[in-house]
């Protein structure tokens, strides 16, 4: 795999070491076509990057195939305060997630814990000059000077990107929402929270269906909360939640109206051997994902990912661990809180490769033919633009070879957490912290 | 960290035996001991939330499941003791208790959740750093903590007045936990927090005094088999806690570890237990 190109949050690119909390990115998503990158940031901003389609020269081989640059920046969400429980909400961006492009406007929902927007991106590149009542600068002319009329003609400006917000979807959750996910119908999408999935309608805001409700009558027995959703990327009706106890379940919308009855639970039964007081922490589902074909679910937990077939509820099809070597560690993970870290998981565009991150900046890449993982890193400091990413290892016992880090010096601070594969290519967004890697495959377009 | 061969001795085998019986019981004490700092760091992680924020309801609930977790194996074990009479909330009545005793005392396999305490609310945790240092046994606060108010089952609100009255000289954890009544400059952040339970962060409720012998399997049970079983009664062991001045009901981190003697300051839960455990152990080589 080569890199592409480095692109680095703006404003603190010369505090080279100095991360403000609000840019730590929080979100990464391409649209539908890979033009488009989303990135959403503590701070509660969206950063949108374009990728550039003129072509240097003849020759793809040479990387001419567009470089991603900064599009459009806009503040999404603001802290805000609820003054009912007296609590602050965080403008953090949780998760962005594109429609399909119905015209040559783009839109995307961004969402932080509360509140889900829908936003229109588009361009002007065009301005209409010669009003008859108003000056170049805007002012009210003077009617007396006025001696004849014309019509305004648009004449060509400097490409403009406007960013303007369509829809707010409020006060529809009372706990965090986690997840959003689009409809296949494009005209509904959902949004879960750690108790409850909505299903909204994209033009209607003072209203929202509830599906599933997992809130027990009594909070004190509550043991399980929503971790993650998806719709089903062809069949409208269908959808997936994951929960903090490791199950899947899938909910067809044509059952009833509330589907707290799912159609299909993904279990799998506990592993006795490897019992332990955080069995139950490291099989919380952080993240699930259905494949582009609709016919498998990739999920994360804090070790492992697993691919399960639709088909087969019993247990996952495959199962890769991403950093086994930390399950003897997991009582100091526990205590200082990256246990609970919620990593997301990719696939690639053809369902043959998934991808997930991990700690010290790495993040792991597995072939589902070969059943090969392989460790990537993505860290400022070892990899210059267009340099070729080199495999990392992590020594874990036998011999030990240079360029292997022992896993006690595993910086856990450096996670990552968000990610996405571009649609179409081999095109990789890493968000580590503050920066944001993109990675593309240096294959040749005629061998691709 | 312990010799697992013990030098054999020309003496007569009672020694021996009871040297074995000392490695076994340093055994099911050592992982009664990760058992226990798992359980105080964890009930520390609950207990301290953000107050600006919300917390993250499923690290809470999944803290809160691991509690749960050791303390079912506690309880089975027969190493749970509470203190009875201050979880006696005024709504609660006798036949609650004898319910409550009855789930306890259900077997493992039968339910899927004893009800060994309740989580009352979720909502409107404050989450504080913690720092540990790498033995997990001690566990010492960085900041002082305010307004969690612990509430019974019946959701009734502490008075800020009762937690007042909590020792200021117990051990850091507890300290640390039932903070919200002396803590002055932060009460008034959220004024309307101690009256509704909801928004205040809440850990456990009810805990049941389980009177029952010890469960059969229990490598600590077998140790003391020929013990003299009243020594676990409540009365006995709760003696060093009465002893002590009024405390809240939810006393929770100072009643997990069995305290014969008067709770220290500094000393971790860990060690305390570890010297009860090795004194109990002492009492009865030595003959009593």
């Amino acid at each position: 795999m080569g890199e592409d190109g480095e692109n680095t949050k703006i404003n603190h690119s010369f505090l080279r070491d100095y991360v403000t909390e609000a840019d730590v990115i929080s979100t990464v998503e391409f649209n539908q076509t890979g033009d488009l990158l989303a990135t959403g940031d503590k701070g509660g901003r969206v950063v949108i990057f374009q990728r550039e389609t003129e072509s240097k020269g003849e020759s793809e081989e040479l990387g001419e195939s567009g470089e991603y640059n900064v599009y459009s920046t806009f503040q999404s969400h603001e802290p805000d305060f609820d003054y009912l429980k007296s609590l602050e909400i965080e403008e953090k961006i949780n998760k962005i997630r594109w429609l399909p492009q119905q015209n040559a406007a783009h839109f995307l929902l961004s969402t932080n814990d509360k509140t889900i927007k829908l936003w229109k991106v588009s361009e002007r590149d065009k301005r209409p000059e010669g009003y008859n009542l108003k000056d170049e600068e805007g002012r009210i002319k003077d009617i007396s000077t006025v001696t004849s009329l014309r019509v305004p003609v648009l004449k060509p400006t400097d490409l403009m990107v406007e960013v303007r917000p369509r829809r707010i979807f409020a006060n529809g959750h009372t706990y965090h929402v986690n997840s959003i996910s689009v409809n296949s119908d494009g005209e509904t999408y959902l949004s879960a929270d750690d108790l409850r999935v909505n299903m909204w309608h994209l033009d209607i805001t003072d209203r929202s269906f509830n599906i599933v409700d997992i809130k027990p009558a009594n909070m004190e027995d509550l043991t399980e909360v929503i971790t993650a959703a998806e719709f089903h990327p062809q069949h409208c009706h269908l959808f997936v939640y994951s929960s903090s106890k490791g199950t899947l379940r899938l909910c067809d919308m044509r059952d009833s109206a509330l589907c707290d009855k799912h159609s299909k639970i993904f279990e799998e039964p506990e592993d006795p051997g490897n019992r332990s007081f955080f069995s139950e922490i490291i099989s919380s589902v952080s993240d699930v994902k259905f494949s582009h074909s609709g016919r498998y679910l990739l999920t994360r937990d804090y070790l492992t990912v697993k691919v399960w077939d639709l088909n087969m509820e019993k247990g996952p099809v495959e199962t890769y661990q991403v950093h086994e070597y930390l399950r003897s560690k997991l009582c100091s993970l526990y205590e200082n809180d990256c246990i609970f870290d919620k990593f997301e998981c990719v696939w690639n565009s053809t369902d043959s490769v998934i991808m997930t991150g991990a700690y010290n900046s790495f993040f792991r890449m597995f072939d589902r033919e070969t059943g090969r993982g392989v460790t990537l890193e993505a860290w400022r400091e070892s990899s210059k633009p267009r340099a070729v990413l080199r495999t990392r290892r992590i020594y874990t016992g036998g011999r030990r070879r240079r360029g292997d880090v022992g896993v006690d010096s595993l910086d856990f601070t450096k996670k990552i957490l968000h990610m996405a594969w571009h649609p179409a290519e081999n095109i990789i967004a890493i968000a580590a912290t503050n920066n944001l890697y993109i990675f593309q495959d240096r294959v040749n377009a005629e061998n691709m | 960290m312990f010799s697992k061969g013990t030098k054999r001795k020309f003496s007569d085998s009672d020694e021996e035996t009871s040297d074995e019986n000392l490695v076994g019981a340093r055994v099911a004490s050592s992982y009664s001991l990760q058992r226990q700092s798992l359980l105080d760091m964890s009930l520390i992680k609950l207990q301290l939330c953000h107050m600006l924020v919300e917390p993250n309801l499923c690290r809470s609930v999944l803290i809160a499941n691991t509690v749960r977790q050791i303390q079912e194996e506690m309880t089975h074990d027969g190493s749970w003791h509470m203190v009875a009479e201050a979880f006696c909330s005024a709504g609660q009545s006798p036949s609650e208790r004898l319910v409550a005793t009855e789930v306890l005392c259900r077997s493992r396999e039968q339910d899927a959740e004893p009800k060994l305490f309740s989580v009352i609310s979720y909502e409107g945790c404050r989450e504080e750093e913690v720092v540990a240092d790498e033995t997990l046994c001690s566990v010492s606060v960085s900041d002082t903590v305010s307004n969690v108010c612990l509430t019974g089952r019946m959701g009734q609100c502490w008075e800020k007045s009762e937690l007042r009255g909590v020792e200021r000289d117990e051990e850091v954890l507890e300290d640390s936990s039932l903070g919200s009544g002396e803590d002055d400059e932060l009460d008034t952040e959220d004024e309307a927090s101690t009256e509704s339970p909801k928004t205040i962060g809440q850990v456990f409720g009810t805990f049941e005094i389980k009177n029952s012998s010890p469960g059969p399997d229990s490598a600590l049970e077998e140790l003391f088999s020929d013990v003299d079983t009243s020594y676990y009664d409540l009365d006995t062991m709760l003696t060093g806690i009465q002893s002590a001045p009024k405390m809240g009901p939810y006393d929770l981190l100072d009643s997990l570890a069995p305290s014969h003697s008067s709770p220290s300051i500094v000393s971790t839960p860990n060690c305390r237990s570890d010297l009860n455990e090795l004194d109990h152990i002492m009492e009865i080589i030595v003959g009593s």
